[in-house]
């Protein structure tokens, strides 16, 4: 028995699983039309493959990745595209996005595909194509691509391969089910990962003590086989990739950082299923195992889903009663969002479609006061003080917000489950990370805008200059053209032609100089941003999201653009 | 002198608190001293915090002449664009209490906007060109003109110059990725509309 | 169909404010029965006037200040407030000494401060400071014990009581006395074995101090029912209380004339117990982290020591609660926990990164 450690706070809401678990895995008919999100993962979007009109085949790829940060997407059945535009999607603001709809055939015909026969005599690289091109993202939570979580670093071997197969959401059992049944599938993917990470020294197994099934049968599966099955006993949010590498390991991921900071990796159950089918059967990522539960359903089960199948299609076929449902989830209770529309399609990181009754989640009754009870702080699982956060996220205080490290909340709402005063904290928190995202977003725009202007000021400062200095070296030249007339002296007018000339040369001269003046102040300038944009970089590499680095990155290109286009005209001048 | 001084508490308590007085005086000063913070110029750092719209709503030609009127001691509340926010940084940051915006240079605008040119309507007089603070637009003499999207402040400039109207202000588009939660609403909010709903219903 | 944006986690656990504050309320009880056994009607006329004082006060501001009064009533709070007032004031206390307490506790303390969860003291114990402070006599005017009345004489019963709370008759001779912490303060020059020969209080006593040995036991139970809840964690209490032992231990000093009691007549005696568990846990003026609370409650209990041992009142729950309150921002900011992947724990005026 390897041992454990217990993360600190954590709750115990009401499990609800055994409802989802009295049947196996079951399918649904191909729907009518199935709406494929364009982007369903962390990363740029893709470039679009396909038209309205086309016929696309089972499997076939409707977008290509452009950039090793994104992922293809594919047709989870035969049919036709009938239209590429926003819809809804599964996205807790409720608004839209790209989806490519596509009306089914009803033959489900695949495209032609082949897996690998035998993987142990592929190379890593290889395999990680594959794993791209099936599109493959983290099943569990914010959907990051596998590929790239896989991929070898440079500075850091990966020595522990950890699954996550802890599942602390209540009401979910998908991976519970998938172990069940597809625990061969599964046994095979880790195959597959173990061989692209080269043997790694410890394969964990990380499981809640509440599945004992499915450790049963891992267990008959691995006898053999070095992998280690840790059972630890259930507690929310275990399932957290941090948590569970605290719980497997007694590490913790330093803060902003990853798992592979300390040599890890961390896949789920749905991840790993999904890597043997696209390598061993060349199958692309188009379905996955999802919870349907909630006492607003008639039938609570786990299905094999197509990617792309709309909500309203799992309900209608599981007697879904719209009368005594309170809200729409996707996901579990704690860590889920609620949908707005039932048009809403399955996406690769929905584990579960919680559909609850009015008695069984009712509606949030208002906020009291905090009592500063400090119930909330006992329950982080990260050793916060929400109830510090909710008070500086009430009065905006951003700066202490950070510094009571808010960014290391995991949202998981443990804190927000054992308010007696049933504050929103979550939200709070949600709200003030969104608001100060945008302030840092908000700082990088005004600082270019501060640039703009004052770069501005200087250029027309300068035409001014110019325009003085031509207006000047003007009437220089008539006055002396006057004088000359004036005089009107013949012999001395040549002498004077000359200084006349001198004159125009020196003045012409002097512009050159003060280009050069100005060029070499614009180096200064756009040098000087090049280096806050780099500064700006790190800083989003270390603790940013992905899109304040995305951000920042394109900054710095520009920034660096600027520089060189300086500094190349500056060389022109020189010469 | 110890003794006469002993026989006077009033006297003994006058130069005990004296000389603590004095005492801490001089500790404080010495730790004000000592660690002392050596940050930007005030200017500088009040000009950070300002938007950076250079819309001159404020009365003065951008914002660096404001922040360095501010550091001079004129009003916090004088710049709608920043809202306020802003107004509470820079309370912040001088140690001031923060006043409600003056609404007479402007009210704070809930959403952002920028400015984009209806491109076939341009004549390509270049004005707006000339009265933009940032260089956001892009054009030349007789052809048409248009705006850098990411560079737009939304400062308004570009409108008033063009002859032919063919510039709008135009909200920016909030899309997935900008998207955060909303901040909850308060208690007080929430009793307060529910009692109006329900006395509507009433009604 | 549409369903509403609703931000997770869905569900709640289902303990709430208001429940636990009935809680807090239900588990006084064993505290307030071994009070009125020991010292009659008083305590039940003080809890009754002051529990209505001060929802009438509440309401009040709540009206005067916009907010929707049923609302925050229902969150019990200013009641917590009241009964942990009356029950730490003199029974038989006047009528106007109950009322200014709970005024003041309401209005001044709490509300003035901005309402629940605002509040910087606790606004029971400032009520009762400001009354000790007022009022000395009535303050410190005790019923005697039960077992300690002289043959025929007996507690006032509900009308007598009533009487000489709100007409200002005096009570019969006998009835009312010091308490034992008052015996002790005012005995010194005599080792502690003489004091307890000569004073009833303590020669008459199972184990502290006639009466209140039993008023504590009460809160005693109470404070456990609460810990069994986990209405509160163990921390705050346990080092009030263990520090408190340890004071008189370091003191107890084989009980000669210099001593200031043994560690078992502390904790058994005055507001020792209700203190610990119904005062410092009191969460809104408290330390917020584990650690922050251990602190604060040795420092409430050394305080408490002091205080009664050289300081100028016989108990001093009220004084080094409020103290304790006043430093507990200053502790919280030392006692942050260190969140998970950061190396150093950090202060709260720490600023942001960067500086
Ligand atoms: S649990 Fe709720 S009431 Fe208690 S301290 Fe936290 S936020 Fe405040
Ligand atoms: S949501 Fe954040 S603050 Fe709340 S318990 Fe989870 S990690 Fe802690
Ligand atoms: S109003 Fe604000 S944004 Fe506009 S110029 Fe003045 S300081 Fe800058
Ligand atoms: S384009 Fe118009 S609105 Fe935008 S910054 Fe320039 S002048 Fe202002």
């Amino acid at each position: 028995m390897s041992r454990t450690w217990e993360t600190p706070g954590g709750v115990h809401p009401p499990e609800n699983k055994s409802q989802s678990m009295t049947q196996s895995i079951g399918h649904l008919p191909i729907p009518g039309t199935l709406v494929i999100p364009l982007h369903q993962h962390i990363g740029s979007p893709s470039k679009i493959d396909v038209t309205i009109g086309q016929t696309v085949l089972k499997g076939q790829t409707l977008t290509t990745a452009t950039h090793s940060n994104n992922l293809p997407v594919h047709a989870s059945t035969s049919g036709t595209v009938i239209a590429i535009d926003d819809q809804p999607v599964a996205h807790p603001s409720g608004l839209n996005a790209p989806c490519v709809t596509i009306a089914s055939d009803g033959r489900d015909q695949w495209i032609e595909h082949v897996g690998v026969t035998d993987f142990r005599g592929c190379g890593p690289l290889d395999l990680l194509q594959i794993i791209t091109d099936a599109g493959i993202a983290g099943m569990g939570g914010a959907g990051f691509p596998s590929a790239i979580k896989l991929s070898p670093s440079k500075d850091k071997a990966i020595d522990t391969l950890i699954i996550n197969a802890t599942e602390c959401e209540p009401y979910i059992t998908a991976d519970d089910a998938a172990i069940r049944e597809k625990a061969q599938d599964l046994i095979q993917g880790i195959e597959v990962v173990c061989h692209i990470l080269n043997d790694p020294k410890r394969v964990v197994i990380g499981i809640e003590d509440n599945k004992p099934q499915a450790i049963k049968a891992l267990r008959s599966y691995i006898q053999e086989s070095p992998i280690e099955i840790v059972p630890f006993p259930t507690k929310y949010p275990s399932g957290g990739e941090k948590q569970l590498i605290y719980i497997l390991t007694g590490r913790e991921v330093p803060s902003g950082g990853l798992p592979i900071d300390l040599g890890m990796v961390c896949l789920n159950i749905g991840t790993l299923i999904a890597i043997k089918r696209a390598v061993i059967d060349g199958e692309p990522l188009i379905s996955r195992i999802t919870t349907v539960t909630g006492e607003a359903c008639g039938v609570n089960r786990n299905y094999e889903v197509l990617i792309g199948t709309p909500i309203s299609h799992l309900l209608t076929h599981n007697e879904f009663d719209e009368n005594n449902c309170s809200r729409l989830i996707m996901g579990g209770p704690m860590m889920g969002f609620s949908l707005t529309s039932t048009d809403v399609p399955v996406v690769k990181t929905t584990n579960c479609i919680l559909a609850p009754g009015h008695s069984e989640i009712p509606a949030d009754t208002p906020a009291q006061a905090c009592i500063r009870c400090g119930l909330c702080a006992e329950a982080c699982p990260v050793s916060l003080l929400p109830q510090q956060l909710f008070w500086y996220a009430q009065s905006k205080d951003q700066e202490r917000l950070e510094a009571h490290n808010l960014f290391d909340c995991i949202e998981c709402g443990a804190c927000s489950y054992v308010c007696p005063s049933n504050i929103p904290l979550v939200q709070h928190y949600r709200s003030s990370k969104g608001e100060i995202r945008k302030a840092n977003i908000d700082k990088i725009d005004a600082d270019n805008a501060r640039q703009r202007f004052e770069f501005r000021k200087l250029r027309l400062e300068q035409a001014d200059e110019q325009r003085q200095a031509k207006r000047e070296a003007r009437r220089l030249v008539t006055e002396q053209a006057r004088a000359t007339s004036n005089t009107s002296q013949p012999g001395s007018s040549a002498a004077d032609i000359i200084a006349a000339a001198q004159q125009r040369a020196m003045i012409k001269q002097a512009s050159p100089e003060q280009q050069k003046a100005k060029f070499e102040r614009a180096l200064l300038a756009a040098q000087s941003r090049l280096q806050e944009a780099e500064k700006r970089l790190i800083e989003a590499t270390a603790n940013g999201s992905k899109q304040q680095q995305i951000i920042c990155s394109a900054s710095v290109e520009s920034a660096r653009q600027k520089v060189d286009q300086t500094q190349y005209r500056l060389r022109e001048l020189t010469d | 002198m110890i003794d006469s001084i002993a026989q006077q508490p009033m006297l003994a308590a006058l130069i005990a608190l004296v000389s603590l007085g004095i005492v801490f005086g001089a500790l404080l000063g010495f730790a004000a001293e000592k660690f002392r913070v050596q940050g930007d110029p005030i200017v500088e750092q009040i000009d950070n915090l300002l938007p950076q719209t250079q819309c001159g709503q404020c009365g003065f030609p951008g914002c660096r002449p404001y922040a360095q009127s501010i550091a001079d001691g004129d009003a916090i509340n004088k710049c709608p664009p920043g809202g306020q926010n802003t107004i509470n940084a820079i309370a912040n940051l001088l140690d001031v209490p923060a006043p409600a915006l003056d609404e007479e240079h402007g009210e704070e605008e809930e959403i952002k906007t920028i400015a984009y040119i209806r491109e076939d309507e341009c004549i390509g007089c270049t004005k707006c060109i000339q009265a933009c603070p940032v260089d956001a637009i892009l054009g030349a003499a007789k052809l048409m003109h248009t705006v850098i999207v990411s560079e737009c402040t939304g400062c308004d400039l570009c409108i008033e110059p063009c002859p032919v109207d063919c510039i709008d202000m135009l909200p920016v588009v909030q899309g997935i990725v900008q998207w955060h939660w909303p901040t909850p609403p308060t208690t007080i909010d929430l009793i307060a509309t529910s009692k109006m709903s329900s006395q509507e219903d009433a009604a | 169909m549409a369903f509403k944006q609703i931000s997770s986690p869905h569900g709640h656990n289902p303990q709430s404010t208001s429940w636990i504050m009935q809680l807090v309320l239900l588990s006084t009880l064993p505290g307030f029965l071994a009070l009125s056994y020991q010292f009659g009607w008083g305590t039940f006329i003080n809890l009754i006037i002051a529990v209505v004082t001060s929802l009438i006060a509440e309401a009040a501001i709540l009206a005067l200040r916009n907010r929707p009064i049923a609302f925050y009533l229902k969150d019990y709070s200013a009641a917590v407030t009241a009964v942990l007032l009356a029950l730490a004031l003199p029974p038989l206390a006047p009528w106007w000494v109950v009322v200014v307490g709970s005024l003041f506790a309401i209005v001044v303390a709490k509300q003035l401060y901005g309402g629940i969860g605002y509040n910087p003291f606790n606004p029971a114990m400032v009520g009762y400071v400001v009354l000790l402070i007022s009022f000395p006599i009535e303050m410190t005017t005790w019923v005697t014990p039960i077992s300690l009345l002289s043959e025929g004489v007996n507690h006032p019963g509900l009308w007598k009581s009533l009487s000489i709370v709100f007409a200002g008759n005096t009570p019969i001779d006998g009835v009312t006395g010091a308490t034992p912490l008052d015996v002790f303060k005012h005995s010194s020059g005599l080792v502690v074995d003489q004091i307890y020969q000569r004073e009833t209080l303590f020669n008459q006593a199972s184990f502290a101090g006639v009466g209140w040995e039993w008023v504590n036991v009460g809160f005693l139970i109470g404070g456990i029912i609460l810990l069994k809840t986990r209405i509160f964690t163990w921390h705050a209490p346990l080092a009030m209380l263990g520090t408190l032992a340890l004071m008189s231990i370091l003191f107890w000093d084989g009980g000669s004339s210099a001593s200031r009691g043994s560690p078992v007549m502390h904790l058994f005696n005055g507001a020792s117990m209700m203190g610990a568990f119904f005062i410092l846990t009191d969460p809104v003026s408290s330390a917020v982290s584990n650690r922050g609370r251990l602190i604060y409650g040795s420092l409430i209990g050394l305080l408490v020591y002091v205080i009664r041992a050289w300081g100028n009142y016989p108990d001093a729950v009220a004084f080094a609660v409020l103290l304790g309150n006043f430093a507990a921002p200053f502790i919280d900011n030392y006692t942050l926990p260190r969140t998970y992947g950061h190396t150093d724990r950090r202060k709260a005026t720490d600023k942001g990164e960067d500086e």
